[in-house]
């Protein structure tokens, strides 16, 4: 009888088949390190940012009146409100940490390489929104930070010629942020922003599945089935789904099937991801300062400003980029530059090798000094601007786009070291 | 060149603790939210000394009653004074305008003043007015210096004054600020008036969080859970990855 049902369904929708081929059947190298907990970790999130937003929009009121006593409300009235909050205020920031170390992970091993060029500009893609959805949902609480951090955000786009102005204005809703600005973001962050990331997460693993799963060496597991490859026994002990062999085109070396393998091992991951999670959830939700700013515990006023105003951690890279050049537009270019040259990374490296493990050892050292810049600056985000602090700030933003530029230098006639022919 | 960039970042990161700050070193606050008759003795010292300006609008009486363990009829007759009700928050009846032109400021909301200034913060500029007739209501302060606030626990301090010393610096002989004192006609001694700061700050940390122990507790929970679960987890991938090894 089930049997029966299921191959119903199966004739007019083939889950099963659409289950071995992106989940059972599905070949992943079998050499993947720590660096590969880091893109399982950020759906969890994402689904932790949905679930826990869901709730809270439960009880939250979206206006300039009533937003900031509201989530007093769900702090302290709403059975668990305090922990639906923690959990997606914890959440953004655990999403950045998840992000950015997902993203060094393919620079490290070469993920955004032919062919997984559009894989990673989907990437990017979802760290835009992300972006636009952190900002926007920063805003919400309506406390001091959401109101002056969102005021220092809006007014870099006011510095683009001839539009600027209206642009804010549109942005805005209104001459200054108000009400209006609120239930405009309120709206973007609880249904626009969430749809279009989940669509582009989609896409993301679509394009993944396409071309593959990238792995620490840096070459492929999808070989000519010309003769040529000698199949261990390892090799013949796993079926994949034949759109990966082509018909028998194509033999796969060193994989294993997603499921179980990787199932299981991403949840030692997610383990070990939670315990760090839930201690920072339970015991200190405010992250140093640095997930929940002190003064946003005070609601806004459009009449204060707070002594010194800082984005939260995960823009402030991008924001020390933007202080560093005195110029404000050419400040707001660098900083979009910043953002967009990472997004060409794929044309700028015109490398053939891969992995940073065969690459020239100036490689290595060129990631070293990207990290260290990336680091530096969001250090250099959070603190005042002081005279020595916008000289490092200049420093680092200097070394961030030297990584881009002797990146495109070296890479056209790089000495590499010999690939192996199979996964170590 | 890695050295240097690795040695600016650590003076970066050494930098970042020295941001902005008041200008005395702040006094650590003996915060003990486990400790009832502290955070009781603050209520009610809330209720008694800030509560004519200051309001605490986003927690309730029966919140506070609740956690801090005082009977609801006890709570009504001795830490309410205007007729709320017990499920009402810890408001006042000031004017919003009257305040202002009274403070020259609207007295902020207190429910989450330690988490906006820190509990050291409070403690210590609860600690440090004194006499100085410049101002309005002849007190100044030392972490919050022009603050427009009466000093209202005078009469459980006594009058304070900034208290100097002449000592040696670098050879030359000068007054250094050191410390409050008071002229002891006070309601309590300096080291009572100390404890009593500590039980009002106390409280307000409290409120600033109220689930901060049920939080903990919890917590710890969970922690052992997915410890438990992460020993498990690590087992079973050991178990499946035996075929790949």
């Amino acid at each position: 009888m089930f049997k029966n049902i299921m191959s119903w369904i199966e004739y007019r929708l083939p889950f099963m088949d659409k289950m071995n081929l992106h989940v059972m059947q599905y070949p992943a190298p079998k050499n993947f390190n720590f660096w590969y907990f880091f893109g399982s970790l950020a759906m969890l999130v994402l689904v932790n940012q949905i679930v826990t937003g869901i709730w809270l929009t439960m009880n939250y009121e979206p206006s300039a009146e009533g937003a900031f006593a509201s989530i007093e409300y769900i702090m302290r009235d709403v059975e668990y409100g305090w922990l639906l909050r923690y959990m997606h205020s914890t959440g953004a920031s655990a999403f950045f940490v998840v992000v950015y170390l997902h993203m060094l992970r393919g620079m490290m091993y070469g993920s955004y390489q032919k062919p997984r060029e559009l894989l990673w500009i989907f990437g990017m893609l979802i760290f835009l929104v992300l972006m636009a959805e952190a900002f926007m949902g920063y805003m919400l609480p309506w406390g001091q930070m959401s109101f002056w951090g969102a005021q220092v955000i809006i007014s870099i786009f006011g510095v683009i010629p001839f539009i600027g102005d209206d642009l804010t204005l549109w942005i805005r809703g209104d001459y200054v942020i108000s009400g209006a600005t609120l239930n405009r973001f309120f709206a973007l962050h609880v249904i626009a922003l969430p749809l279009v990331l989940v669509i582009l997460v989609f896409l993301h693993i679509m394009a993944l599945h396409e071309v593959g799963s990238n792995n620490p060496d840096g070459i492929d597991i999808k070989r000519d089935n010309d003769g040529s490859v000698e199949l261990t026994e390892a090799d013949k002990k796993f079926t994949f789904h034949q759109y990966f062999t082509k018909g028998g085109k194509k033999v796969i070396v060193d994989a294993i099937p997603f499921h179980p393998y990787y199932t299981v091992k991403d949840l030692v991951g997610v383990a070990g991801f939670l315990l760090a999670f839930a201690f920072v959830i339970f015991f200190v939700p405010e992250g140093g300062g640095f997930f929940l700013e002190p003064p946003n515990f005070e609601v806004a006023n459009p009449m204060k400003t707070p002594e010194h105003i800082a984005p939260v951690w995960y823009f402030t890279p991008f924001y020390a980029i933007l202080r560093a050049i005195p110029d404000p537009l050419l400040g707001a270019i660098a900083m979009f530059l910043a953002i967009l040259a990472l997004a060409l990374l794929p044309w700028i490296d015109r490398g053939k090798v891969r992995s940073v493990r065969y690459r020239c050892e100036l490689h290595r050292w060129n990631l070293v000094m990207f990290c260290i810049s990336f680091v530096a600056l969001g250090i250099l985000g959070v603190l005042p601007a002081t005279p020595t602090y916008t000289v490092l700030s200049q420093i680092f933003s200097f070394t961030y786009f030297a990584f881009f530029g002797l990146l495109w230098l070296y890479s056209k006639n790089e000495k590499t070291k010999p690939l192996p022919v199979r996964l170590t | 060149m890695m050295k240097k960039l690795l040695s600016a970042v650590a003076l970066l990161a050494s930098s970042l603790a020295m941001a902005a700050g008041p200008t005395i070193p702040l006094d650590k606050a003996p915060i003990d939210l486990r400790d009832k008759a502290s955070l009781q003795n603050g209520a009610k010292l809330f209720q008694n000394y800030c509560l004519g300006c200051h309001q605490m609008q986003y927690q309730r009486y029966s919140r506070t009653f609740r956690d801090l363990g005082i009977p609801e009829e006890l709570g009504m007759e001795h830490l309410m004074f205007t007729g709320e009700k017990v499920g009402d928050h810890i408001t006042n009846a000031m004017p919003a305008d009257y305040a202002e032109n009274s403070f020259g400021v609207l007295p902020p909301d207190l429910t989450n003043v330690a988490r906006v200034r820190g509990a050291d913060w409070l403690y210590t500029y609860l600690r440090t007015f004194y006499v100085d007739d410049s101002r309005p209501f002849g007190v100044n302060n030392k972490v919050f210096p022009l603050v427009g606030m009466p000093h209202v626990l005078q009469e459980l301090q006594g009058v304070p004054y900034q208290a100097y010393e002449t000592r040696l610096v670098d050879g030359q002989p000068k007054e250094v600020y050191v410390g409050i004192r008071t002229d002891g006609s006070g309601e309590l001694s300096p080291e009572e008036y100390d404890r009593a700061v500590a039980d009002l700050v106390n409280y307000m940390v409290y409120t600033g969080e109220p689930t901060k122990l049920e939080a903990r507790s919890l917590g710890i929970k969970v922690m052992i859970f997915l410890l438990i679960f992460f020993v498990l987890a690590y087992l079973l991938k050991k178990e499946y990855w035996k075929d790949v090894h």
